[in-house]
């Protein structure tokens, strides 16, 4: 199997997925049958391409011509692969997941579900591999639609009005912002293809560069720069699978995939450093890391919603990327590309243990959580470990994603950023100590005036905790083996190992 | 045979409008229309094939040789139109069978068919056609089958609109004739290349620009240019859907076609925009159409309605691309004229099987659609995203070609109002999207309303396709685009 092929059946495999479990809805162990040996046929393909990636080469392939002169592209390079790896990992995972959730909560529509789900991770792979501007903005409006009736499934009143600010400010960025960037750069240059180094110098500058940066970075609404975040916290109507891979992995990471990508390839580094109107987005995505770790806090003093609380502590860490990329040196953006995996295997073992959570003991508030430790072991174990990896303690992921992005800091002399990384850590730990101090080490409360309903559960459904404990153990492995999506950060940035 | 394509484009469906209106059974008439049709399309096809390969096409009427005789002209720019008009078509009449029967009284369905001809006969002429005086006639033809087709459903209000799209209508077509009339007295010729030679000669005279006037005028009636749309809006709302999905689709983009012929090919890019400074008059027209009418779409609660302020919004953008006067601009127009006839007919045509099964195109009726007619509202989703320029639908190509037309330009304003105007698309086709599937059917839940008839189904889902296919690979739409904008403006291949 050539790499050309892998690429193309990557993309493909979820879309025919998405056609064998519509067509086996009818029969719901078939489908589910069906989704998972897609995510595991996903995984098997997009693996055989990192070796490939790894020894240099960058598999490419046109679709097909769009107008004349630009073409639809996929083309495979380093940071692609750690997002197309990071997404094929984690949907059977996360699809072994849904299964115990949705039969758990008995949740309807189940097969429109599982298909907008495949559709889904299709437009993340696509986006992942877009070889060129046009591509990536075709693939990341499909994830936007694809998710739409996701984080709208239950049909609500609540759900709709979510549904509303999640595509009102995704598409309103997207369309007003973004597309207008891209069509400026292809006015600008006369090409739109991702190439090293980038295509904007020698054609803009000054003020214009600060000023397309500007359209580019909140254009990408996904990557929740504020104040383009609303969206985020408003998707959290859906259900928490959809939470876990599409708000901790998909379409978050999407959106600062997007935002590395563009830094890197459209821009480049060099002309990004020559120019002092781009000084700005360290500002804003510095802002973006303080304020959404103190409302997280607040939530949590408040005792409000888990899933909240959550949704504000991935937008902080949404920023952490962006802010590590705009250093602007290449170390530091290799810590923002390990930061990709380690903030996706730290954020999906905490909205899994949110919704294991539910599952069980329909509880979704911070402050229904005294003891439950004691009840739920595996799940609040698995949070722990999550957290950790949030704050960046050892031995969890984000320990080393954050190293990296401190030695670039280091390297750049950004004392700023360095303050921000404290301050933050700092932060972090504040929020979710607590909450697994009160889970394991405070009784339970008696439910106010009830007869006990909520008492005497255990732990969730089987696939639920399997999921949960599969993914805190990828959070410790990217401890001790950070090598294959360290050595491609490194490829990606063109620096050694 | 091929030799005589040009002259059969017409004759075919005119033919058969005598054909349908003897055989008096509609189902039979249907059939006429139907050979009729799909044998317009064939001939366009070969038209646009040969045109490429060949260059430009000239047909001599009766032998009578140009500039005495009436000769057919095609080029790249009326082939694509050519195209654009017998498509639709050949994808309305399958779709009419069902519609028709239910929205027109059973005894007028094979003059509905009859009339349906003539208009097509009509807006093919106009187009294929390359003396300005055959245009009047053309569109004479065109109009007054036009204002039988609005007024032959049963709603009474019909009558009505057909009557003040008469009205502004004949305005249009007298405008439209005085100006051919003066051009005549200048220049003694009614044939468009020949006045295209003889024009400059004159154009110092009064005469010509007064001339030029009337067409402006005449024209923008036609092709429903703010603030001459006032016709449009109830045309297009009471009209039986099939009536509404082929007008809209067509008539517009014609007219629209109508203008670029006459100012670019007659007058020329040089005298219009340089002297007469056509665009100081398109450009504002165009901006106030986009954003005004976007915004009284987004109130309306009859969803034809809406879609009818949204198509005349959607003419101010293939406008905005004409009254760049580049080459960037005019691909932009002129590829929006097929789009637009791709996308706005998937979307009248979906309401057409609303129509059908609910009897009602109401915001209100369309609650709960989703699941009870799941396809045709899958059908309006799509179309709906191709009418807000979601990325693999046509809407994304035309948006792309007239934001970079207006950056080549500098006009960061245009390009940001037009950017404005597609988040405004998205509330209103959301508005029609949170009935369908958010809200409750209000009836019984006997499951007495079923999907559309196949019939209805198939021809909508085709223009859908349509507009994804054209989405993903525009490359034959835009480099037929190019080029027709190329050779109006008189620059290389």
């Amino acid at each position: 199997m050539s790499p050309e092929t892998s690429v193309v059946l990557a993309f493909a495999i979820p879309l025919a997925g998405a056609v064998l479990i519509a067509a086996t809805g009818s029969l719901p162990n078939l489908r589910e049958a069906v989704t998972l040996a897609t995510g595991a046929a996903l995984l098997f393909v997009v693996a055989s391409l990192v070796p490939e990636v790894l020894a240099g080469a960058r598999p490419s392939v046109d679709l097909v011509e769009w107008v004349p002169g630009i073409q639809l592209r996929f083309t495979v390079e380093p940071l692609g692969m750690i997002f197309a790896g990071v997404a094929a990992l984690l949907w059977p995972v996360n699809s072994l997941y849904s299964i115990g959730y949705m039969r758990g909560n008995g949740e309807s529509h189940q097969t429109r579900f599982y298909v907008f789900f495949a559709i889904a991770i299709a437009a993340a792979i696509g986006v992942a591999f877009a070889g060129n501007l046009l591509t990536l903005f075709v693939f990341y409006e499909a994830l936007t639609l694809s998710t739409y009736p996701l984080v709208t499934h239950k049909g609500t009143e609540d759900a709709k009005r979510g549904g509303r600010a999640y595509l009102g400010i995704l598409m309103t960025t997207s369309i007003g912002l973004l597309f207008f960037a891209i069509v400026w750069t292809w006015q600008a240059t006369g090409t739109t293809e991702f190439t090293e180094g980038g295509i904007l110098s020698g054609h803009l500058e000054g003020a214009q560069v600060g000023l397309l940066l500007f359209l580019f970075m909140f254009g990408i609404g996904k990557a929740a720069i504020m104040p383009v975040h609303r969206w985020l916290p408003a998707a959290m109507v859906a259900p928490t699978p959809v939470s876990a891979l599409l708000h901790a992995v998909a379409v978050v990471k999407a959106g600062v995939f997007s935002v590395v990508k563009v830094l890197v390839y459209v821009f480049g580094f060099e002309l990004l450093q020559a120019e002092p109107s781009t000084r700005w987005l360290l500002y804003a995505a510095g802002f973006t890391v303080i304020a959404a770790s103190v409302v997280a806090l607040r939530i949590a003093l408040e005792q409000g919603n888990l899933k909240r609380m959550l949704a504000y502590s991935t937008i902080s860490q949404l920023s952490y990327i962006v802010l590590s990329a705009a250093i602007f040196v290449p170390i530091s953006a290799a810590g923002a590309g390990l930061h990709i995996v380690a903030h996706a295997f730290g954020k999906i073992t905490l909205f899994f243990a949110a919704g294991s959570i539910y599952t069980a003991a329909h509880k979704t508030e911070i402050g229904q959580l005294k003891g439950i430790g004691r009840r739920m072991p595996w799940t609040m174990g698995a949070f722990a470990i999550g957290a950790l990896s949030m704050i960046g303690l050892p031995p969890a992921g984000g320990f080393v994603s954050k190293w990296y992005i401190l030695l670039g800091a280091f390297e750049a002399d950004q004392f700023l950023v360095m303050g921000i990384l404290v301050v933050s850590t700092l932060l972090n730990a504040a929020y979710f100590v607590p909450i697994v101090y009160m889970a394991f080490f405070m009784e339970e409360e008696a439910p106010i005036g009830g007869n006990g309903d909520s008492r005497g559960h255990g732990e969730a459904p089987l696939p639920i905790v399997m999921a949960l404990s599969a993914t805190a153990v990828l959070t410790v492995l990217l401890f001790f083996f950070p090598d294959v999506p360290l050595a491609l950060a490194h490829a990606f940035t063109g620096g050694g190992p | 045979m091929s030799a005589h394509l040009p002259v059969l484009q017409v004759l075919v469906p005119l033919l058969a409008a005598p054909l349908c209106a003897i055989l008096r059974n509609g189902r039979a008439a249907w059939a006429v229309a139907m050979v009729a049709s799909w044998t317009s399309l064939w001939i366009a096809i070969q038209l646009l094939t040969l045109v490429l390969a060949n260059g430009t096409i000239s047909y001599e009427l009766g032998g009578w040789a140009a500039p005495w005789g009436i000769e057919y002209r095609i080029d790249t720019v009326n082939a694509f139109v050519l195209l654009i008009v017998s498509m639709i078509a050949a994808v309305v009449t399958p779709y009419a069978l069902k519609s028709i029967e239910r929205e027109v009284e059973a005894s007028r369905v094979a003059l509905f068919y009859a009339a349906f001809m003539l208009c097509l006969t009509g807006l093919l002429g106009i187009t294929i056609t390359g003396d300005v005086f055959n245009v009047f006639v053309f569109l004479e033809i065109s109009s007054l089958s036009a204002y039988a087709l609005i007024a032959i459903g049963q709603n009474r209000k019909a009558l009505t609109a057909a009557y003040q799209y008469l009205i502004m209508g004949s305005v249009g077509a007298t405008f439209i004739v005085i100006g051919i009339g003066m051009m005549y007295v200048m220049t003694g010729s009614l044939n468009m290349a020949d006045l295209s030679v003889l024009l400059p000669q004159v154009s110092s005279s009064r005469t010509i620009p007064v001339a030029f006037a009337f067409l402006t005028v005449g024209i923008s009636l036609k092709l429903a240019l703010f603030p001459l749309h006032l016709w449009l809006p109830n045309a297009y709302t009471y009209a039986p859907s099939t009536v509404t999905v082929f007008i809209a689709s067509t008539a517009t983009k014609v007219a629209v076609y109508m203008l670029l012929r006459f100012f670019f090919t007659i007058f020329g890019p040089a005298f219009s925009f340089d002297v007469m400074q056509l665009d100081r008059v398109l450009l504002p027209l165009a901006l106030v159409a986009i954003f005004s009418m976007s915004l009284v779409a987004i109130f309306q609660t009859n969803i034809k309605r809406m879609m009818a302020y949204s198509s005349v919004a959607q003419i101010g953008y293939m406008i905005l691309g004409i009254s760049m006067a580049s080459v960037t601009g005019l691909t932009a127009g002129i590829l929006h004229m097929f789009n637009h006839a791709m996308m706005k007919g998937a979307l009248f045509m979906a309401l057409g099987c609303v129509m059908y099964r609910v009897g009602s195109v109401h915001i209100d009726s369309m609650r709960g659609l989703g699941k009870r007619m799941p396809w045709t509202m899958a059908a309006f989703v799509m179309g709906g995203l191709s009418l807000i320029g979601v990325p693999l639908t046509v809407g994304f190509v035309s948006k792309w070609y007239l934001i970079q037309g207006a950056l080549e330009k500098g006009w960061w304003p245009v390009a940001a109002l037009v950017l404005l105007t597609s988040l405004m698309a998205v509330v209103y086709i959301w508005r029609v999207v949170e009935a369908a599937y958010f809200q409750e059917f209000p009836g019984d839940d006997d499951g007495e309303l079923r999907e559309a008839p196949l019939a209805m189904l198939v021809p909508t889902w085709a223009l859908v396709l349509i507009n994804l296919y054209f989405g993903i690979d525009a490359s034959l739409t835009a480099g037929v685009a190019g080029a027709a904008a190329r050779s109006l403006l008189g620059v290389g291949p």
